[in-house]
């Protein structure tokens, strides 16, 4: 290794991102607008849901019932004036739920038995069906706690469930996504900024040169890393910033220790950009490659949106050879826990094995050899 | 015209099919990744890892803890008997819930006091963690009605009885593997063709395309063909594994999804074709190819819906063919959606493919030099 000629090597590689602007914008610009996009494009929490209100006999407990739909933020309830034009709508989609309070509602009420309330709700989005029998659910006890209270009565169900939800109370959606986000933007940026570079020096022939020069493969390949990496340090800065001041999501951890796990990740995400370049020798290839094996994984795979623990056991196995993986389960902690040293230091650990492992593969497969 | 077109489809072919890495990149992963991400992509939970932290000695704090144990949903991985055991648990993602029994649990309900149960839970991922206490609360709504009626109590005035249309088990999986045929099938044909123009322009043989006598609708023909046939057939595989592997049911017409697929592929080779001839390098090309990509599956409903989006964001999927696409094949799978049905979705699809297709004709003509 001698610092002279790698420092002539970065200065080229500089010299060329320079010249033809798109990685700056990689690195710049793209974070900045898939964070936008996605920062308040991407939530769970369902708001306004439309749901249509079938009521038979509009009656004093009937109205206290709908009365509590009506003040949740999370409902739009719709009157229809019979169950067959609220199942009308449900199959045009128009509404995502039906209510249904019958004719002896108040009846059974009144009589002390239990009235049922039919409820259906469209199961297509089988996830946003759960989320909305939850709120059903919620607004149904809160009901039932406003009728005890009214009646003077102590609430009549045996055991209540009192919940005390750990960092993240309010169970915002976008807490847990935006840090996922993150990491799923950087994996993009890793591979766009270096999946082509050693392949297009092929391409062109231009490897031939630089294999005449008295540079050794181990210091192209640390050439091509040094600058990509800085850029992709600033787009990792802005997205930090990003989440912290416009999404207002609380980092509780320390910074200096998610720039450090941000370094190492963006290691392993330039590594494996830098092993596809150097596996393909031809940009096509090495583009095919690098939109199949980054972004789909790190989107499904690393736990950002579909958790990990309910895998089955053969898929939980192969996440682990997603890097996101780490980098997610590292920046959800770091930002809502804080910095919980057993999840840091394991997950940093695996990010250094898969760094070594990349670059030590990428080195040891690009020899000086044409053929 | 059709002999020069049909001699163009088949170098087309060659180009993507001749080189045995591109060849196994367009045919191998997006079938493995079907297997993996069909089962890795739910919402479902199950094994909620959870530990016990039980101070009542009473029969009442057993029954209820056995219902959870017996539960196919929930995993019990810890007992614990301070308050001190609960941090390094939650923090280090041991458990994601812990379950508090006070001590005076039993004595409580008998002496129809409400009873209370605490949820300690870890609110990282709010999806799973609100899902995980939807689960603990139907797991209490059965014991409450049960010690009810055993105890002749009084039940509640009123009670929800919910069900689920089309999907009654509320099984994700059946919503996460109709939209991965949508997702994977833009994948392959944008990979076939979101590259080509820029490769040849890169290579020089777009030069040698041009002194042709081709006409420049007619290079463009050929260079879409070739992403139809291999989308079209990828995607029908996937659709057909979904049916035979997954078992989601298909209750619509496969009509309807065909026609679906055609526009679809339509919209996709359009905009394939269009990042195609913008880029001058594949470098470009690449960077167009997820700056597309990437947006139109986050932003499509595959995961997250529509409906939670802030209202500029919505307007913004009106563009996306992915959105159209995805309720299409849902709909036919899930819901019986047949041709008339589906209209409303068919006809922003084929303008999107239309539009698509004649901006990357007008812009393969303008830069052609």
């Amino acid at each position: 290794m001698n610092r002279q000629r790698l420092r002539g090597l970065v200065r080229k590689e500089f010299l060329q991102i320079l010249r033809d602007p798109s990685a700056i914008a990689i690195a710049f610009v793209l974070p900045v607008f898939l964070l936008l996009l996605f920062g308040y494009g991407v939530s769970l929490d369902a708001h306004h849901v439309p749901l249509a209100v079938v009521v038979d006999q509009p009656t004093a407990q009937t109205s206290s019932f709908i009365g509590g739909l009506q003040q949740s933020d999370f409902f739009d309830p719709r009157p229809y004036p019979t169950i067959g034009a609220a199942r009308a709508a449900l199959m045009r989609r128009q509404v995502t739920g039906i209510v249904w309070l019958r004719g002896d509602f108040s009846r059974d009420m009144l009589a002390g038995k239990t009235a049922p309330v039919a409820v259906w709700v469209d199961g297509v989005d089988a996830n946003n069906a759960n989320i909305l029998q939850g709120y059903l659910q919620g607004m149904w006890q809160n009901w039932l706690q406003l009728q005890a209270e009214q009646a003077g009565q102590p609430l009549a169900v045996p055991v209540v469930a009192e919940s005390r939800i750990w960092f993240n109370p309010a169970l915002r959606s976008r807490d847990f996504l935006v840090p996922g986000l993150i990491a799923l933007i950087m994996t993009l940026i890793g591979a766009l900024l270096t999946a082509l570079v050693v392949a297009r020096e092929w391409e062109r022939g231009t490897m031939e040169a630089l294999m005449a020069s008295p540079v050794t493969m181990g210091e192209i390949l640390l050439g091509k890393l040094a600058p990509y990496f800085v850029l992709g340090m600033g787009g990792m800065l802005l997205s930090v910033a990003m989440a912290v001041w416009l999404f207002a999501v609380p980092l509780v951890g320390s910074f200096w220790l998610l720039l450090a796990c941000s370094a190492l990740f963006l290691l392993v995400a330039l590594s494996m950009g830098l092993l596809i370049s150097t596996l393909a020798k031809n940009q096509f290839v090495a583009a095919q490659v690098a939109v199949i094996v980054t972004f789909l994984p790190a989107f499904i795979l690393s736990g950002f949106i579909f958790d990990i623990n309910s895998m089955p056991a053969a898929v939980q196995f192969l996440t682990h050879i997603v890097a996101a993986r780490y980098y997610v389960a590292i920046l959800q902690t770091l930002f809502l826990a804080g910095n919980v040293w057993p999840v840091v230091l394991s997950n940093s650990a695996a990010l250094v094995l898969m760094a070594l492992l990349f670059f030590g593969i990428a080195r040891r497969k690009s020899r000086k050899r044409l053929d | 015209m059709w002999a020069r077109i049909v001699a163009l489809v088949i170098k087309e072919f060659l180009a993507v099919l001749r080189d045995a890495a591109s060849r196994t990149v367009l045919i191998g992963p997006p079938l493995i990744q079907l297997m993996v991400f069909g089962y890795a992509a739910s919402f479902d939970l199950n094994h909620i890892p959870y530990a016990v932290y039980n101070q009542d000695s009473g029969y009442a704090a057993r029954q209820l803890l056995a219902r959870f144990s017996g539960s196919p949903n929930f995993r019990q991985v810890a007992t614990i008997n301070n308050d001190a055991q609960i941090a390094p648990l939650i923090n280090d993602k041991d458990a994601l819930l812990v379950l508090h029994i006070g001590q005076h649990f039993t004595r409580d309900l008998l002496t129809q006091k409400p009873a209370r149960l605490q949820i300690i839970i870890d609110g990282r991922d709010s999806n799973t963690a609100a899902l995980a206490l939807n689960d603990v609360s139907g797991v209490l709504l059965d014991f409450n009605q049960q010690w009810a009626a055993a105890h002749s109590q009084r039940g509640p005035p009123a009670q929800l009885v919910m069900r689920a249309w089309f999907n009654p088990n509320l099984r994700s999986r059946w919503f996460i593997v109709p939209g991965l045929v949508a997702q994977l099938t833009l994948v392959v044909t944008l990979l076939v063709t979101g590259l080509s123009v820029a490769r040849e322009r890169e290579m020089g043989t777009f030069d040698q395309l041009l002194v042709t006598p081709m006409r420049p609708l007619e290079i463009l023909i050929g260079k879409a063909v070739p992403g139809f046939v291999i989308g079209g057939l990828e995607g029908g595989f996937i659709a057909l594994m979904a049916v035979l592997w997954f078992h989601v049911p298909f209750v619509g017409s496969v009509a309807a999804l065909a026609l679906g697929m055609f526009f679809f592929l339509l919209a996709a080779i359009g905009i394939g074709l269009m990042i195609s001839s913008l880029a001058v390098t594949q470098q470009q090309g690449l960077l167009g190819v997820f700056l597309f990509l990437v947006p139109a599956i986050i932003l499509s409903g595959f995961a997250t819906p529509i409906a939670n989006m802030p209202e500029a964001v919505q307007l913004l999927t009106y563009i996306n063919p992915m959105r159209y696409f995805l309720i299409i094949v849902r709909g036919v799978f899930l819901e019986g959606s047949t041709i008339p049905m589906l209209l409303s979705q068919y006809a922003p699809l084929a303008l999107i493919g239309l539009v698509s297709m004649s901006a990357a004709v007008w812009l393969f003509r303008h830069r052609m030099a």
